[in-house]
């Protein structure tokens, strides 16, 4: 085989030279050993790694990186691998450097908020650590008991509080950083700024395009008071996302406004018995929080707005229990989804929040048009739609019908004002819709920031942004643009 | 009165015609910040005239404006509908615009609570330095379609692009305001500023200015009412005038001709000890120092303290503005540079003296 740079390489030899920086049982080489490795959380595509990694050391991943770098041969980074747009897909010529064995928290900082941990922490596993100081992480993806900050930070991940506590890029203070050349730096700073350009921004939501992170110090917020959650019902999709709207108006800022339609909010009833009522068109999860006394008033007057725009019910949770329960719903609603259908694919579009009402009625006369049913859940104050298309990946043609579903969402998300990714990434999966939402000379504005990182094109390439013979072939062809032979995981059957 | 004119297209002329000449420009909004950075190389090109607010949505909480267009229209704008730019904002003058404001990536008091300039940018069009007009992120919340140009124009000092239209996003006005004062000595005051932030409590700006411990509550009345319970401290008399006069650097503790130095620390870092006066923001996290001492010292300091040092205002030597940047990290923003703007036509000099 050969390398990025057209030289041969021997696999046994790269393995040989990888053997000298780790211990034996640290690189898999075994096509059967790689074979849980092939994919992450969109497991409708599949490829088996030429190598993986598992360094639990700084100085391990920098010999790595130097050695890739030397031979010009690619890497991909993997973290819990619950990433859901392929960004951590494999190359079968490239290493996957995996950072499960990165799952220390170095160091708490009570006074200063902050906690400086390994790549390979899950995100909860912060949260329960700093609890009895009364602090925690505010970022909190559905995934969150078993996605890592790593990941995180490469998604720039956001999750049910961000409206109120903003995404990863908000959270963070501090990146250790190897770049593709092996040199190690650190970004940001223990302050809260850094001379220079603001590479922290920039690394955040890079999907592991521009360097391999190995340290994160994040931000710690105490928890507030008292949070309390309320439940509307509305017979209406339409006239729950004008609610969403006037109680923004009103000057309220919702630690968490969250929407199912009648389809999810079913289905995660179904699953987990969170009392949701099972005869609304949709439903409104809207948290408060802050002290005793903001949260009483506050609750109040979003109750009386609620009313006053036709919800049919409103419910406050009467305890913490019930308010756990109302969130359990919401937080499970893909794995609720997901027994109800064979398959399913999961969108992540955002939108202006205005156009929301006239983007599910698109989206349900899209699904009627394909013969696929979407259920939709929102992050409804910021915009953020996971429609979820329910297909059978055993069905011939369906995956590909549900993928052309899912591109026609996307592109009608742009065409609204929006994105075609709000937080699981472009990955592998969006590379066509990256064409829609942006100009040639924008994507090469990317590619060149890309070059400036990684000249040689050697982190997780064929990833998030587009080449350009790409683009023209997708204008030219559209939907029967092909992946590469043998990727999805029904063509190998 | 408020001034509306796209002129990117004459924007975008200028720019190819310096970029073919290999003539290098010094871009100028208000001027208002003109002191900041190093000493500049190149033809000045006026970007002030591409002004206006274009998109203002109070429920979608954004706004979307031409760089040009002044500060203090953008802000009547949003307190019209009782909606403000949370970081607050530095003007320095009368003419500020927002082009400069993100360009310099300046924030104002509420900056460690709410967040900062680069924390609302949601959304950015430009011209690069091959004259090309380019649109990044948008005018939603959440948005990780490609990398995050957008808030790595925010205090690039206009040295990647020249910044044309800017979303952010806009936060409600609190309803209620207090500011709190007790007589505390320096290391008290950071530490008990910072114990209180680790309460959830409606602090929304604390700073220091050597005798007093002045601290903002902001919010739902009940919450601040119960917040004043718990910190104690009596309410000022001329109550948040205060905060205004530390951002606008026109609080009398910055009535000197000594350099200015900024200071950006960890929060919770001890006092430091430099000689010379000092003011503290941020809750501890910004720390303003008037000193003739020399710049290695004060850049040793910061450094030892885990933070780093600015020449804010005042410097004889303008070619050592920035705390230096060394190694990998160095060579890295060199090449972002030639990424933006190969031949390094926008200002030149005005970041780090080699670009």
């Amino acid at each position: 085989m050969t390398n990025r740079a057209g030289a041969s390489i021997n696999k046994q030899q790269l393995v040989a030279e990888l053997q000298t920086i780790l211990p034996p049982q640290a690189v898999i080489h075994e096509t059967e050993a790689l074979r849980p490795y092939e994919c992450d959380g969109l497991s409708a595509y599949r490829r088996v790694p030429l190598v993986t990694v598992l360094p639990e050391s700084r100085e391990q991943v920098v010999q790595i990186m130097q050695l890739c770098h030397r031979r010009k041969i690619p890497v991909v980074a993997r973290g819990a691998a619950t990433g859901l747009s392929g960004g951590a897909l494999p190359l079968a010529d490239g290493v996957l450097l995996s950072l499960a064995k990165f799952n220390r928290i170095l160091e708490i900082d009570p006074a200063g908020r902050t906690a400086r941990v390994q790549p390979g922490v899950r995100n909860l596993a912060i949260s329960e650590a700093v609890a009895g100081l009364g602090l925690y992480y505010a970022p909190d993806p559905s995934s969150q008991i078993a996605c890592t900050i790593g990941g995180n930070v490469a998604e720039n991940s956001g999750g049910v509080h961000c409206l109120k506590y903003g995404l990863t890029v908000h959270n963070i203070l501090q990146l250790q950083v190897v770049t593709m050349a092996g040199d190690l730096i650190t970004i940001g700073s223990g302050s809260l700024d850094a001379p220079g350009y603001d590479l922290l921004a920039l690394m955040t939501g890079s999907e592991g395009m521009l360097g391999i992170v190995i340290e994160v110090t994040v931000k710690l917020l105490p928890v507030p008071q008292r949070a309390q959650v309320m439940l509307a019902a509305f017979d209406d999709v339409e006239k729950a996302a004008t609610a969403v709207g006037e109680i923004i108006a009103a000057g309220v800022i919702p630690a968490g406004l969250e929407m199912m339609d009648g389809m999810a909010l079913r289905a995660a009833e179904d699953f987990v018995h969170a009392g949701y009522p099972t005869d609304a068109a949709a439903i409104l999860l809207c948290e408060v929080d802050g002290t005793n006394e903001e949260v009483s008033a506050t609750a109040m007057r979003v109750r009386d707005l609620l009313r006053a725009q036709g919800a049919v019910e409103v419910r406050t949770a009467r305890n913490d229990a019930e308010r756990i329960s109302f969130w359990k719903g919401r937080k499970n609603a893909f794995p609720a989804v997901g027994r109800i259908s064979p398959d399913y694919y999961c969108m992540d579009g955002t939108v202006p929040r205005k156009r929301l009402a006239e983007v599910l009625t698109a989206i349900g006369r899209l699904s009627a048009e394909y013969g696929l049913p979407v259920a939709n859940v929102f992050h409804a104050g910021d915009g953020n739609l996971h429609p979820l298309i329910l297909y059978d990946a055993n069905r011939p043609g369906e995956l590909k019908c549900a993928e052309d579903l899912g591109a026609e969402i996307l592109e009608l998300c742009v065409r609204v004002g929006g994105t075609i990714t709000g937080e699981h990434g472009v990955g592998h999966e969006k590379l066509h819709q990256m064409c829609v939402q942006f100009s040639e000379g924008e994507l090469e504005q990317f590619r060149a920031l890309k070059r400036a990182f990684d000249p040689d094109g050697l982190l997780n390439p064929g990833k998030a942004i587009p080449q350009p013979r790409h683009c023209s072939e997708y204008k030219t062809l559209g939907k029967e643009v092909l992946t590469a032979p043998g990727l999805r995981a029904g063509d190998r059957a | 009165m408020s001034r509306e004119l796209d002129n990117s297209v004459e924007l975008q002329e200028a720019v190819r015609a310096a970029a073919a000449e290999n003539r290098p420009l010094n871009l100028t909004g208000g001027n208002s910040k003109a002191f900041y950075g190093g000493e500049i190389r190149g033809t000045p090109l006026a970007v002030d005239s591409h002004c206006g607010v274009i998109n203002y949505e109070p429920k979608e909480l954004v706004l979307t404006a031409r760089a040009g267009t002044r500060l203090d229209e953008i802000e009547a704008v949003l307190l019209a509908q009782r909606q403000m730019l949370a970081f607050e904002p530095p003007h320095f003058g009368n003419n500020a615009t927002l082009g400069g404001s993100i360009a310099c990536g300046f924030s104002g008091p509420r900056r460690p609570y709410a967040g900062s300039a680069r924390d609302f940018v949601l959304g950015v069009r430009i011209i690069n330095g091959s004259g090309e007009l380019l649109r990044f992120g948008g005018e939603v919340m959440k948005n990780v379609a490609g990398y995050d140009i957008s808030r790595l124009m925010c205090g690039a000092l206009g040295t990647l692009g020249v910044l044309l239209d800017v979303s952010l996003k806009v936060l409600p006005v609190p309803e209620c305001e207090i500011t709190l004062v007790q007589e505390r000595s320096q290391a008290e005051a950071i530490k008990v500023v910072n114990q209180w932030a680790s309460l959830p409590l409606p602090i929304t700006a604390a700073c220091y200015d050597g005798l007093q411990l002045y601290l903002r509550l902001s919010g739902e009345p009940e919450a601040v009412a119960a917040g004043k319970n718990l910190v104690g401290g009596s309410e000022t008399p001329e109550r948040n005038r205060i905060w205004s006069d530390i951002r606008e650097h026109r609080h009398a503790f910055f009535d000197s001709e000594r350099p200015l130095w900024r200071l950006s620390l960890p929060l919770q870092s001890a006092p430091v000890e430099l000689p010379g006066k000092q003011l503290i923001d941020w809750g501890g996290a910004q720390r303003w120092l008037l000193s003739d001492a020399a710049a290695a010292e004060i850049r040793k300091t910061a450094e030892a303290h885990g933070g780093h040092a600015t020449l804010f205002r005042g410097s004889v030597n303008r070619n050592d503005v920035f705390h230096p940047l060394t190694g990998p990290l160095q060579a890295l923003h060199l090449q972002l540079k030639r990424a933006f703007d190969p031949q390094a036509i926008f200002n030149r000099g005005r970041l780090y003296p080699d670009f």
